[in-house]
Formats: structure tokens, sequence, C-alpha cells
């Protein structure tokens, strides 16, 4: 299968300042869930801001390709745009811009730059009652500012719900499970699960094993140290679930 | 607010692609364009024989003309003011013409007695005019330089008695109406300004709605600075009588030059017992080039009487044009209850400054004000806040909230918030709360990363920030205002 994403010794540091990605090698085929994990502070933010481009990160080794092109070389919106997802740690909150509106200017950016024609607003609210159905989720959250005065669940619930309107290529979720109970765990779960596509990849971020028992991935890596020490299948996580990634440093 | 504009405006908050469109139309500065008409000026310079002339030019009656004399030499006493934040040039009032009329309007009656010149000015305006305007539901009294040509829908108004013309007009047909309250708002010598347009005002509009009639439209004036180094001082004088409603929306362009061209409009709105004043500005004067050069000197003095019992007046105003801006649109609250309102987005870039805000002046008892200032600094623009509240010793009850929000785009422009608070009477209630805060990266980049050009991030962002008020603009003018914030702001992302 074609390599959506192939990331070779992938350095990077924050500007003026220290290194963080130390030489990261990661290949992600399109259908495919992995998932990321390891200790705090390894670099695993790190590495989904660089992907998408975030300002403030100095690429200093390796290459990345997306779907064939150098990814690197592209501006971050241009990433979004060709179909690069990032599901925030930290939802950003735009006071005064409808949740509805932002996102029919984000979609629109995307469709006009694949030559598609824009939605008008009754298209628009069609697609969205769709993906509302499909993740069965409310749509209270719809008509107030983008995440502002939303609850931590409630942010992470408009990120997946974002990631369906645009349907990404690549999706990158940076702990999308921190912070929710057990039932919103399951309804974002049972959300990326029906968003699984033969033609998208995605990236999980998580600390931790129960989420990807909701979500089984293909391949679960470990990222410590600005490295991926070690890699394995969806048995890998319970194991370190037992062990810790202590073990890990040693082997690395 | 009109049945038009409410069976226009979309279901609460329902998106609408203005905003992107404006930007991805944007070409800069996209009314510098000048019209080739002839026109009949009066010779540079100011004394009493140009008041004279000009006087004599309108045909007016003999009180008018000494009504300016009157002012003009009051004028003559008066200094400029002195700008605490604006850096200005001297201004030579001997250079500039006070007088500028397109020749062939003396008094069209329809649409096609209009010059086709003009009427393709304002077609590139997005003026609508005619079969335009009905669908729009808006009556459009288009000021060109100084002599209004085209009033539509006047019939439509009349069948309610709501006088809508040109302010020669109003002067001819209904001086009691002009002579009972002109200047009664906006007295002559309130202001260096304010006495220079009384002595030399060309035109404007009038407005009369008459008392327990709700005016069914909105009503709208472009106004329009065409030819070359003439000033422009149009009079505007609106009256709602008793238990009447109106609103009113100002729109302001003016071609690019390199000179810089003085605007000194007056306006006075008189709210009488239960009426209802909304007055909406949307002005987008030349701002100048990226190093200052060229540009609108804007000193408007714009003041609201709540006269009667329980009478509202409300400004929005949205400010992204003009070199120099200087503004403060006011309210005298003296009617008991009555209510004074003030929503401002006023944003500067490059080289431009403004220095706006308002006066709320509680005379009578149970007065409230509201003041909501929204003020966006980029590139190297100065924005000022200046904004009185006083509270006279009777005004029992008096109420004051003032929120003053600013924003600032880069390293070199500067925001300043500067209240006077005046309150003489002890029970008054009086809040002001000031916010500053600077575009964040991470809300630049959440846009960016969900596909938006950094443009559009940007004024996706700013839109938000003005959100409250930009709510108060009728619909149409609220599109045009998020269209000019983007425009504003072009070249302020690097
Ligand atoms: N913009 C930044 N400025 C300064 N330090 C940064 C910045 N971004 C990351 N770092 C530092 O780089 C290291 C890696 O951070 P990163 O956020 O990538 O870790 P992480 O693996 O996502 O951790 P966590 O599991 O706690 O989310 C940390 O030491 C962090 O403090
Ligand atoms: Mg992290």
């Amino acid at each position: 299968m074609s390599k959506l994403l192939e990331i070779r010794g992938l350095r990077a540091r924050i500007a003026n300042g220290r290194e963080v990605l130390k030489g990261i090698d990661l290949d992600v085929a399109a259908g495919e869930v992995h998932a990321i994990m390891g200790p705090n502070g390894a670099g695993k933010s790190t590495l989904s801001s660089v992907l998408a481009g975030k300002p403030g990160y100095e690429v200093t080794g390796g290459t990345v390709r997306y779907l064939g092109q150098d990814l690197l070389a592209m501006p971050a919106d241009e990433r979004a745009r060709e179909g690069v997802f990032l599901a925030f740690q930290y939802p950003v909150e735009i006071p005064g811009v409808n949740n509805m509106y932002f996102l029919r200017a984000a979609l629109n950016a995307g469709r006009r730059q694949r030559g598609q024609a824009e939605l008008d607003a009754q298209q628009f609210l069609k697609a969205v009652r769709d993906r509302l159905k499909l993740l069965d989720i409310g749509d209270d959250l719809l008509r107030r500012a983008v995440n502002v005065g939303f609850s931590g669940g409630e942010k992470k619930r408009n990120e997946i719900f974002q990631m369906a309107m645009l349907e990404p290529k690549l999706a990158i979720l940076d702990e999308t499970d921190s912070g929710l109970d057990i039932d919103a765990l399951r309804a974002v779960s049972d959300g990326v699960n029906r968003l699984r596509d033969p033609a998208r990849a995605i990236v999980m971020i998580t600390h931790y094993q129960r989420l990807l028992d909701y979500i089984v991935p293909d391949r679960v890596h470990v990222l410590a140290d600005g490295r991926i020490v070690a890699s394995g299948d969806k048995t890998f996580a319970a194991e370190l679930e037992r062990t810790g990634y202590a073990y890990l440093g040693d082997a690395a | 607010m009109s049945d038009s504009a409410t069976a226009n405006r979309p279901a609460s908050n329902a998106p609408s692609t203005g905003l992107l469109e404006g930007i991805v139309q944007a070409e800069g500065y996209k009314y510098g364009f000048t019209t080739d008409v002839e026109t009949e000026d009066a010779p540079p310079g100011l004394n009493e024989d140009t008041v004279r002339f000009i006087s004599a030019k309108k045909g007016e009656p003999a009180w008018l003309l000494e009504w300016r004399l009157k002012a003009f030499r009051r004028w003559q006493t008066m200094a400029p003011p002195d700008w605490a934040k604006l850096d200005i040039a001297p201004i030579d009032y001997q250079a500039a013409s006070y007088y500028s009329a397109p020749k062939a309007a003396s008094g069209p009656k329809s649409l096609d007695e209009v010059d086709p010149e003009l009427l393709k000015t304002y077609e590139k305006l997005g003026i609508p005019l005619g079969e335009r305007a009905a669908l729009a539901g808006v009556a459009v009294d288009a000021v060109f330089d100084s002599v209004s040509v085209a009033t539509t829908f006047k019939d439509k108004l009349a069948d309610l008695g709501i006088i809508f013309c040109s302010f020669g007009e109003a002067v001819r047909e209904h001086p009691e109406l002009v002579r009972r309250y002109l200047g009664s708002v906006v007295p002559q010598g309130d202001n260096f300004f304010a006495a220079l347009n009384s002595a030399v005002f060309s035109d404007g509009s009038f407005v009369y709605v008459p008392a327990g009639i709700r005016c069914p439209m909105e009503l709208s004036t472009y106004f329009r600075i065409n030819a070359a180094k003439t000033g422009q001082f149009e009079r505007t004088l609106l009256i709602a009588d008793k238990g009447a409603y109106v609103s009113y929306l100002e729109g302001c362009t003016a071609p690019q030059r390199d000179e810089n061209q003085l605007h000194a409009a007056v306006v006075e709105l008189v709210a009488l017992e239960d009426a209802e004043i909304k007055y909406a500005t949307v002005q987008n004067w030349y701002p100048g080039d990226e190093n200052g050069k060229g540009g609108i000197y804007n000193f408007v003095t714009k003041r609201g009487a709540c006269r009667g019992a329980r009478s509202k007046i409300s400004w929005a105003q949205v400010e992204t044009g003009s070199a120099i801006t200087w503004k403060y649109p006011s309210c005298l609250l003296e009617g008991e209850g009555s209510t004074g309102a003030f929503y401002s987005v006023a944003i500067t870039n490059n080289r431009q400054q403004a220095d706006t805000g308002t006066k709320m002046i509680h005379i009578g008892r149970d007065t409230s004000s509201t003041v909501i200032s929204k003020g966006i600094s980029a590139g190297r623009g100065q924005n000022t806040y200046r904004g009185q509240v006083k509270v006279l010793s009777n005004a029992d009850g008096a109420r004051n909230y003032t929120q003053c929000d600013s924003l600032l785009i880069g390293k070199r422009c500067g925001a300043h918030t500067v209240p006077y608070i005046d309150v003489r009477h002890p029970g008054a209630k009086v809040e002001h709360e000031a916010t500053t805060s600077k575009i964040s990266e991470d809300q630049m980049f959440y846009c960016q990363q969900r596909g938006l050009t950094a443009e559009d991030a940007l004024s996706l962002i700013v839109n938000g920030f003005c959100k409250e008020v930009l709510n108060e603009l009728p619909m149409e003018f609220a599109v045009e205002a998020q269209k000019l914030l983007a425009v504003s702001l072009e070249g302020s992302v690097g």
C-alpha cells in the first residue's frame, strides 16, 4: 500500500532553543490508524505541530513526504487545505466568531483549493446535520463562538466534529481523549471509528491504553526524548501499560 | 428596524459569505477613482465674500446668510483644537475651495435627468439607486460634492408625512423646521470645525419624521468627495417627533489623491418624547498611502439630543478610513428616562490616526447610556478612545456602562484609552471597563490549520472582536463593514 506519510530522520528545535525532535522515522499508510505514546515532554505535540506547520519551530534535518509532496515546504494553511488536520491538545477560543461560520469558511477554503464549488448555506447545513447524526452529537455547540466557554470535553468533541466536516486525508489527534469522562470517551471514540476510511490515515497521540480499547490501532509507537524508540502492533500498548516506559529507556 | 431589513437578516447567527468574498475581492482602496463632470467652483479662499457667494449660489433666505456670517465671525476668533494624540500638519484654510457643484445638476426630478457619469460613479460605489433601491428597501439621498443630485423614495415617504431631502431643499420647502432646529444641538461656536461648517456648509441631508410614525425603511445617504481640493462640509439635521422611529445609514468614500482633503461635517439629531433614532455610519474615506501621503482629514461633530422623556438615540460607527479622524458622536440625555448608546469600531493601519469616542451627558433623571468601543491598530496606526461621561447634579438614577477594548496587530501601532468621568450626582452608577489585547499567534494558527489564509484568519478574528458592534448595524451595512475591515487590514500580516 502507498505511504500517505513518510517521515525520515526528522529533527526540529524550538526556534532559537533546544532540539526536541531528534530524528523521527515514521511511515503511515492510507487506511491505517497509528497510536503514539510516550512520556510527558517527549516531543509528541511538537511532532504534530511541526507536521501541521505551526510557527515557532525550526526543522534542522530530515524530510516529510505527504502524498508524495514535500510537506515541510508548504505553508500551514495549504497543508490544511491539502487534507492535513490537527485536533489540538488545547483547542483555541475565538471570541465573537460563530462556530458554524468558522467551519463553513474553513470548509470552503479547502473546496476552493480542490477546485470544487463552495457550499451554499443550505448545502452546508445539510452536511452539518449529516455529520451530527454520524457522530451522534447535539447541535448545541454550533451556535456559540468557536470554543468560547466550552468545557474540556466539549472542545474535544468539537475538534472531532470539525474533522468529520473537513474530511482530512491525514488526521493527527493530540490527546483528544484527555479530560474526557467515560461516556464522552466512548462517544468521541465511536465518532473517530466512523471516520476511519481506506483513504484516510489517523495518528493518535495518547497516554492511555483505554483509548486503544475503543479505537484499535494498526501500529503503536513510543516516542521518548525526541525519537521513536519502540513500535509494535495493538498488543504492544497493553504491554506498555504493564511495564511503563522505563525499561525502554534502557533499550534505547 | 424596517420590515425589509428584518426579512433580509438571516436567522440568528447563520453564516454569511460576505466576509470571505470581501477579502477575495479586495484590491486595495477600490473607491479611488475620480469622475469627470463639469463643476462650478468657488475660487479658493475663505472670507465673508466666500460665505455670501455660497449662500447666494444656494438662493438662501436672509436669515440663513446672517446665521452663516455670525458663525464665520465666531470662527475667526477661534483656534483649532490642540491634538492630544494626533500628529497633524497645519491646515491652510485659505488654500481650499469651499463650493463645488456639478454644473448640470440644478435639480433633477428623476433618475433619468441625472448625469450618467454620476450614476456610473454611484454604481461603482455599489449604491442601490432606482430599482435596486426599491429591492433593497433603501431610500438614497446621494450627495455628490455639494449638491444633492438624486433622491429616491421621496413620494412613498411623503405619504407618511416623512420629509427626507437635501438640506438645501429643506431650507426652501420647510424653513420653519430648519430654523427651529438648526444649531439647537451643536451651537455655532461649539468648536472650531463646527463653527467653520456653520459658516460654509454646502449641502447635506434633512429628515423629519412626524409624531407617531415609524419610518418603514432605512434612510441612507452616501457622501462622496469628488472634486480635488474642495473641502466638504455637510450638514445633517434629523428630527424624530414624539413617538417616531427612524434608522439612518450614512456611508462615505472619497477618491484617492495625494493632497489631504478636509471633511468637516456637522450632524444634529433631535429625539422628542418616546422617539427613537438609530444612526449608523460606515466611513472609509481615503486613508492616504502606506507612508501617510494624502488622505482625508475627517473632523466631524455629531451630536444627538434626547429632548423628550424616554427618547432613545444610538450611534453605531465603523471607522476604517481617513488619514485623521476626529469625532465624538454624543448624546445629550435631557428627557427623563432617555437612553443613549454608542457602538464604535475604529481601525487604523499604516499611518492612520484616529481620535474618537463619545460624550454622554446625563442631564435628566433616570437616564442611561451604553458605550461599546472597539479600537484596532495595525501598522503604525494610532488609535485613541476619548470618552466623556458627565452626570449633572439633577440626574437622579443616572447609569452608564462603558466598555473599551483595544486590539493590537504588530508592534509599531498604538492604542490609548482616555476616559473623562465627571459625576456630580452621588447616586450615579458609572462603570468603565477597558482591555487591550494582541492577536494571539495561537488563534492565527488554529484558523490556518483549518485552511484559512493568514489574511482570512486575521479578518475573522478581528470581525469576532468587533461582533458586539457589528451586531448593531443594519444587515447590509454589517456585511459592508466586514469587507471594509478586511480591506483595511491588508498587508498587516507578514
Ligand atoms: N513553543 C515552545 N516553547 C518552549 N518550549 C517548548 C515549546 N514547544 C515544546 N517545548 C518543549 O519541548 C518539549 C516537548 O514538548 P511537547 O509538547 O512536544 O511534549 P509532549 O510529548 O507533547 O508532552 P505531553 O505528553 O506532556 O503533552 C517540552 O520540554 C516542552 O516544554
Ligand atoms: Mg503534548
